[in-house]
């Protein structure tokens, strides 16, 4: 994307343009990633709920894949996490690693 | 038909901002202030504006409460003194940043410690470099004009920053002057409908104020109020132009006194500038080429305009009613002394400082001044550059 001169910003560095917070992509922010791992999901849909960023999928009904492109690695998830008999449903991942 | 009257500074700047009626005015009272907005919390119970007074816990919050009802969409004004407006200093460079046009008088007055409540300019000098608009008023006259024309600088499509109108505390805000109110129709049909851009409140077009900018775009956001400010002298000039029309009373971006040919001169702000224009008077005829130069639009500073105006003199001496600690002289005179910087030929600079926490400058200290300057035309050599004046040493 083309970045704008001083000349075509908005005056006051006032966004005119509602949810445009969709085209930027903070998920490089993240130094811990958390996994899903489905055999110990209970679908109560915690992880969507608590998400600050909106970065838990939801398909018809069901959890999904995380977005990463949104995903700050903030690690709320997994810790609200409630998982299966003791086994977590999200683990937060150092990336890189 | 305008109407003579005889009131306080603070009354009638209170009396400007009623007949403007603005939207929302949110305040918190300081001395020497507190009399204007007093008068103005008048104006609301009695039902003589449409104001949404807010009375809040401080300045800081005072300022806060503009910058939202500013953005959300209305007219907006506020007032305040001294350490209400350092309280302000946070938000003062969010409402300029932010392009809202809100309206402030300031009654100057000195900055603690040690505590003092009276007139000197240390404040609104902490707030020269916030990006808001300064016009500075000799007396209550000017204080009421300069108010009026404030709101068309301020709002104007072009500019859209916030203004501060200076008039000194106590000298100006406390004492009463014969003046002219304008008739309340000419003063809304001057100011005219405020016209709102990109408001909060309308939810047809929804907005958003105060995102976070990171190094890709701030300073293409801080180069554009850069470039706003250079415009802000063609506007004043042109308000002024239509307020000549309207009241008889011709203003222009500073005063000049008996300048165009003289050989010293002074350079102040505000009220000491009619005490020292009778001082300039009593030296001319006395045959002494003295002259005064009285700067009104403060910020932006015109440098330009300014250096052009001054560069004939011989010897040039800035009063300063504050100083720049560290900085070795007073801010007026930083500002002067750029202005001439790019010339050839210049006067020889010196700077006062004088008046501070409403310590009385006479007569007798501009024309101690003045004879030091004829001094100094003469023999080309400078005792001191700076200097404070009417101190006990």
């Amino acid at each position: 994307m083309k970045l704008k001169n001083w000349k075509e910003v908005n005056p006051g560095a006032v966004i005119t343009d509602a949810g445009n917070s969709r085209e930027f992509k903070t998920g490089s922010w993240r130094s811990f990633k958390p996994v899903w791992i489905e055999e110990n999901c209970i679908q109560c849909l915690f992880c969507w709920i608590y998400c600050p960023d909106m970065a838990i999928k939801v398909k018809d009904g069901k959890r999904a894949e995380f977005d990463y492109d949104f995903c700050k690695g903030c690690g709320l998830c997994a810790l609200e996490c409630p998982g299966k008999k003791g086994k977590k449903a999200i683990i937060m991942v150092e990336e890189g690693k | 038909m305008a109407k003579v009257v005889a009131v306080t500074g603070n009354e009638a700047v209170a009396n400007a901002l009623r007949q403007i009626n603005p939207d929302v005015c949110a305040v918190y009272p300081i001395t020497p202030q507190t009399e204007m907005m007093q008068r103005f919390a008048s104006f609301v119970s009695d039902g003589k504006v449409r104001t949404e007074l807010i009375l809040v816990e401080s300045e800081h919050s005072a300022m806060s409460s503009c910058v939202g009802a500013s953005a959300a969409g209305g007219r907006v004004i506020t007032a305040t003194s001294s350490q209400g407006l350092a309280l302000m200093w946070e938000i003062l460079f969010i409402a300029s940043g932010t392009r809202l046009p809100i309206v402030m008088p300031v009654v100057n007055r000195a900055l603690s410690a040690p505590l003092n409540i009276h007139g000197d300019h240390s404040d609104a000098m902490g707030a020269r470099d916030t990006g808001w608009i300064q016009l500075w008023s000799e007396n209550g006259q000017e204080a009421y004009d300069n108010t009026i024309q404030a709101f068309r600088i301020a709002e104007h499509m072009d500019i859209r920053l916030p203004a501060i109108i200076c008039m000194d505390g106590f000298i100006i805000s406390h004492s009463i002057e014969r003046l002219e109110y304008l008739d309340d129709q000419d003063v809304q049909a001057f100011v005219g409908e405020f016209k709102q851009v990109n408001p909060l409140l309308d939810i047809e077009h929804p907005v958003s104020y105060g995102p976070l900018i990171l190094p890709d775009y701030y300073m293409e956001h801080r180069r554009a109020q850069a470039e706003v400010a250079t415009k802000v002298a063609q506007v004043v000039l042109n308000v002024a132009d239509d307020f000549a029309q309207l009241s008889g009373r011709k203003y222009g971006l500073f005063e000049k006194y008996r300048l165009d040919d003289a050989e010293i001169g002074l350079v102040i702000l505000n009220s000491a500038a009619g005490t020292s224009k009778d001082v300039v008077d009593e030296f001319r005829d006395r045959g002494i080429k003295a002259g005064l130069f009285k700067p009104r639009l403060y910020r932006p500073f015109p440098y330009k305009e300014a250096g052009e105006a001054l560069k004939h003199l011989k010897a040039l001496c800035v009063l300063d009613r504050a100083d720049c600690f560290g900085a070795s002289f007073g801010p007026v005179f930083l500002d002067i002394a750029t202005s001439l910087y790019p010339f050839q030929e210049k006067p020889i600079l010196i700077n006062k400082i004088y008046g501070l926490g409403g310590r009385d400058y006479l007569p007798g200290h501009a024309e101690l001044v003045l004879n030091e300057l004829m001094d100094v035309a003469q023999t080309g050599t400078v005792k001191s550059y700076k200097e404070y004046i009417g101190v006990r040493e």
